[in-house]
C-alpha cells in the first residue's frame, strides 16, 4: 500500500493527496497502538514515537523508488511502514517474536528489511550516516542510479560523524539525500542549548552541499522538497541536504517526563498538527469527504488490528538459536 | 593467480601488496580505501604502486575521518562491494570503534540474518619502533572480545600473502592486524602455498616439553627463544594462534596435552588480555594435564614509552621468555 505513492504520476491528483493523508494516519494510529501496548507491557525496551513528525517520512518517501536505499534512526516505525515493511512484521518485531522483521533480535530501534532496502533502524545517534555514504558509494562504483535516503535527527549534527560524512559525501559526489529531522530536541537538549550555530542548512552548505529548510509539518512541502532534491541527487550532482523543521508531540521515549520543555510550547506546535492541517486543506479543496476519512480511518484501524493479531500469535525463537546470526551460516534466510 | 611452483623470497610488505593486487585483479568488487593508501603509497608503503595500476576509484584516498570511511566500508559491503579498509594504526581505529562494534559486528544479528557485512579492515598494530604511546599499542585482544568479528594476526610471509583472500571470501567482517615491525621482515613464500584457512591455529615448531603460545610480532621472539632453549635441553613447541577470534581451542588444548606446560607470550597488556583468555581456556580444558601453572609474558602495564630502553623493557623480549620457560621447567623439580 505504501509504495502506491511511487506510481503517482499515473494517479489522479486527488487519489495521490488522499494517499498522503492515509499514510500519515497509518503511522499515527499504528504508534498510538504501540504506546498502548507499551503501557500493557507487550512492547518492552525503548519505544520512540514519531507522533507529530509524520509529514516528514510520508512526504520525503514520495521521492523514492523501490530500488532506492533507506537508512533510518531509532525513531523509524513510520519510515518502515511507508517504505512498505508490513505493519505485522514491525509490530511482531517490537513484541520480540521471530515473525518480526528482524526475528525479534532488533526490537523497536532496529527494524531491518532487506526486501525493502531498509538498512535499519540505528540506535546510535549519527551511526547510520556513514552506512548511507557507503551504500551510495557502492551504487556509484557499480554504475547504478539509486539514491540513498538517510534520516537522522538534529542531535546528530553535534556528532563528528555528521561532519565527516558531509565532507565525504560531497567530496566524492555521492548520491545521498540527507534528511535531517529537526524536532528541536536531542532527547532533552534543545538545539539552541547544544549548538553554537543553529542554522543547520548553513552547516551542510559549508561542505558545498545544496541545502534547504522545509516546513516539516506540511506534507506537500516535504514531498516537493524531497522530489526536487532527489532529482538533483539522481542526476549525479552529489548529495543534497534537507532540514525538515518538525516537532514531536510525545516525549523522547516512553520513559521521558519531559521536564525540559513547556507544555505551552507543545500545545502551540500541536496547532500545526500535520494530519489536521492537511485534512483541513483537503476538505477545503473538496478532495476529502467524511466518507473518505472514515474509509481511511477504518482501513488504518484494520491494519493495526491485524498487526496486533499477528504479533500476539507470533512465536518465540527457540533458545537453541540464540547464537545464530553472529556469523553468517548456510541456514541464514 | 595460482600458487607458484617454486619458493619466492619477499618481504612481509611485498606479500601484503601481492595479496591486495591479486584481490583487485580477481574481483571487480574489491577496492582499497584509507588514509594515504593512494598518492602517498600507503603509510607503511604496502599499497605503493597500486594507484598507478588500478586508479583512484579502486585505490581510494580518504580524509582523516576514520569513523566515516570505516562506516562507508560497512555500507559499501552491504551494497554489494568487497571493500578493504586500511586504518593507519590500531590506535586510530578507536575513532571508528563505534562503526566497527555497533554496526559491523552487530548488524547481521540485529537484522535477524538479513544483512551480512563482507568487509575486511587492515591495520598496523604493536610497538618496537619508538613511535610513542599513541602509535604503539596492541589492541587486537580488545577486538577479539567482540562477537561478530573475525580477528587475524598474520605473523609469517605465507599468512601475509594468503590470509587476505580468505578474509575477502568470508561473508562477515574480518580485521587483520599487521605488526608494524614485520613489514621489513624477509622470508620465503613456500612453494605451492595458497589460500590459508582463517579458523585454525598452527604449530610452527613441534616440541615436547612446553607449549609457547603466541601470535603476530611476538611469534618471532618466541621462535628465537625456542631456538635458545634447545641447547639447554628444553624442546619447546611453538603455537601460532593466527586467529584471535574465533580462538582455535582444539590446537591449544592438544599442544598442552602433549607438553604439559604452557607459556603465553602476548604484546597486549596482561590484564584482560587475549593471554588471559587463552590461559583460562587451558585451565578449563586441560587443567589435569598441567604440570605447572600456565605462565604469561606480556607487555608491562604502561602506555608504551618513547625511549628505546624503556620501550624494550615494556615489551616481551627473548631473554625474559627464555628465563620464564626455564623457571616453568624448574618449578616441576
Amino acid at each position: 500500500m505504501a509504495l502506491q505513492t511511487l506510481s503517482q504520476k499515473s494517479q489522479p491528483r486527488a487519489e495521490h493527496d488522499l494517499g498522503l493523508l492515509r499514510d500519515m494516519i497509518r503511522i499515527r494510529r499504528f504508534e498510538e497502538k504501540c504506546a498502548e501496548l507499551y503501557s500493557a507491557s507487550k512492547i518492552r525496551g525503548f519505544l520512540h514515537l514519531y507522533i507529530g513528525e509524520e509529514a516528514v517520512a510520508v512526504g520525503a518517501m514520495g521521492a523514492l523508488g523501490p530500488d532506492d536505499n533507506l537508512v533510518a534512526t531509532y525513531r523509524e516505525h513510520g519510515h518502515a511502514l511507508i517504505r512498505g515493511v508490513p505493519a505485522t512484521s514491525i509490530l511482531a518485531e517490537m513484541y520480540g517474536k521471530q515473525e518480526g522483521c528482524s526475528r525479534g533480535r532488533g526490537g523497536s530501534m532496529h527494524i531491518f528489511d532487506a526486501a525493502h532496502r531498509f538498512y535499519g533502524g540505528n540506535a546510535i545517534v549519527g551511526g547510520g550516516l556513514p552506512i548511507a555514504v557507503g551504500l551510495a558509494l557502492a551504487d556509484k562504483l557499480q554504475g547504478r542510479s539509486q539514491v540513498t535516503a538517510c534520516f537522522f535527527g538534529e542531535g546528530a549534527v553535534a556528532e563528528g560523524e555528521f561532519h565527516e560524512c558531509m565532507n565525504l559525501a560531497a567530496l566524492w559526489k555521492l548520491p545521498v539525500l540527507f534528511c535531517c529531522e529537526n524536532n528541536l530536541y536531542a532527547m532533552g537538549t534543545a538545539l539552541k542549548r547544544s549548538e553554537s550555530e543553529t542554522d543547520l542548512c548553513l552547516k551542510a552548505s559549508s561542505y558545498e552541499i545544496p541545502a534547504w529548510p522545509v516546513d516539516g509539518m506540511d506534507v506537500t512541502a516535504c514531498e516537493e522538497a524531497a522530489k526536487r532534491a532527489a532529482l538533483a541527487v539522481r542526476a549525479g550532482d552529489g548529495p543534497c541536504f534537507l532540514e525538515f523543521r518538525t516537532y514531536r508531540f510525545r516525549a523522547h521515549s516512553m520513559f521521558d517526563p519531559q521536564l525540559y520543555r513547556e507544555k505551552q510550547e507543545i500545545e502551540e506546535w500541536k496547532k500545526r498538527d500535520p494530519i489536521e492541517l492537511y485534512q483541513n486543506r483537503l476538505r477545503e479543496q473538496g478532495t476529502l469527504s467524511d466518507a473518505d476519512l472514515k474509509g481511511i480511518e477504518d482501513e488504518s484501524a484494520a491494519e493495526v488490528a491485524k498487526a496486533v493479531e499477528f504479533a500476539e500469535a507470533g512465536t518465540w525463537e527457540p533458545i537453541e538459536d540464540l547464537t545464530r546470526f553472529v556469523y553468517s551460516d548456510k541456514t541464514n534466510p | 593467480m595460482n600458487a607458484s611452483a617454486k619458493t619466492a623470497r619477499m618481504t612481509y610488505r611485498e606479500a601484503m601488496r601481492q595479496a591486495i593486487r591479486e584481490a583487485l585483479q580477481r574481483d571487480p568488487r574489491v577496492f582499497l580505501m584509507g588514509e594515504d593508501v593512494g598518492r602517498y603509497g600507503g603509510c607503511y608503503a604496502v599499497s605503493k604502486g597500486l594507484l598507478e595500476e588500478f586508479g583512484p576509484e579502486r585505490i581510494r584516498d580518504t580524509p582523516l575521518s576514520e569513523s566515516a570511511f570505516v562506516g562507508a566500508g560497512i555500507g559499501a559491503a552491504m551494497g554489494g562491494m568487497r571493500p578493504i579498509v586500511e586504518i593507519m594504526t590500531v590506535n586510530f581505529s578507536l575513532l571508528a570503534l563505534d562503526q566497527i562494534m555497533n554496526n559491523a559486528a552487530t548488524i547481521l544479528h540485529m537484522s535477524g540474518g538479513q544483512f551480512n557485512i563482507p568487509l575486511v579492515i587492515r591495520m598496523a598494530t604493536g610497538a618496537g619502533r619508538q613511535v610513542g604511546a599513541q602509535h604503539s599499542h596492541s589492541l587486537e585482544g580488545w577486538y577479539a572480545h567482540i562477537p561478530g568479528l573475525k580477528i587475524l594476526a598474520p605473523a609469517v610471509i605465507e599468512d601475509a600473502r594468503w590470509m587476505l583472500w580468505t578474509a575477502l571470501e568470508d561473508p562477515d567482517p574480518v580485521l587483520i592486524f599487521e605488526h608494524q615491525t614485520l613489514y621489513n621482515m624477509e622470508g620465503e613464500l613456500p612453494a605451492g602455498s595458497g589460500p590459508v584457512d582463517i579458523e585454525k591455529a598452527i604449530v610452527r615448531r613441534p616440541g615436547t616439553d612446553v607449549s609457547l603460545i603466541s601470535y603476530g610480532g611476538s611469534l618471532h621472539k618466541v621462535v628465537q627463544a625456542a631456538e635458545q632453549l634447545a641447547p639447554m635441553g628444553i624442546n619447546a613447541e611453538v603455537v601460532d594462534l593466527r586467529v584471535l577470534r574465533p580462538l582455535d581451542n582444539a590446537t591449544i588444548i592438544e599442544s598442552v596435552t602433549r607438553t604439559h606446560r604452557a607459556l603465553i607470550v602476548d604484546e597486549g597488556w596482561r590484564s584482560g588480555s587475549i593471554s588471559a583468555e587463552v590461559s583460562a581456556r587451558i585451565m578449563e580444558g586441560a587443567f589435569y594435564e598441567l604440570d605447572v601453572p600456565v605462565g604469561r609474558v606480556c607487555t608491562a602495564e604502561v602506555p608504551i614509552p618513547y625511549a628505546k630502553h624503556l620501550e624494550d623493557a615494556a615489551l616481551p623480549q627473548v631473554p625474559v621468555i627464555v628465563e620464564t620457560v626455564r623457571a616453568l621447567m624448574g618449578s616441576n623439580g
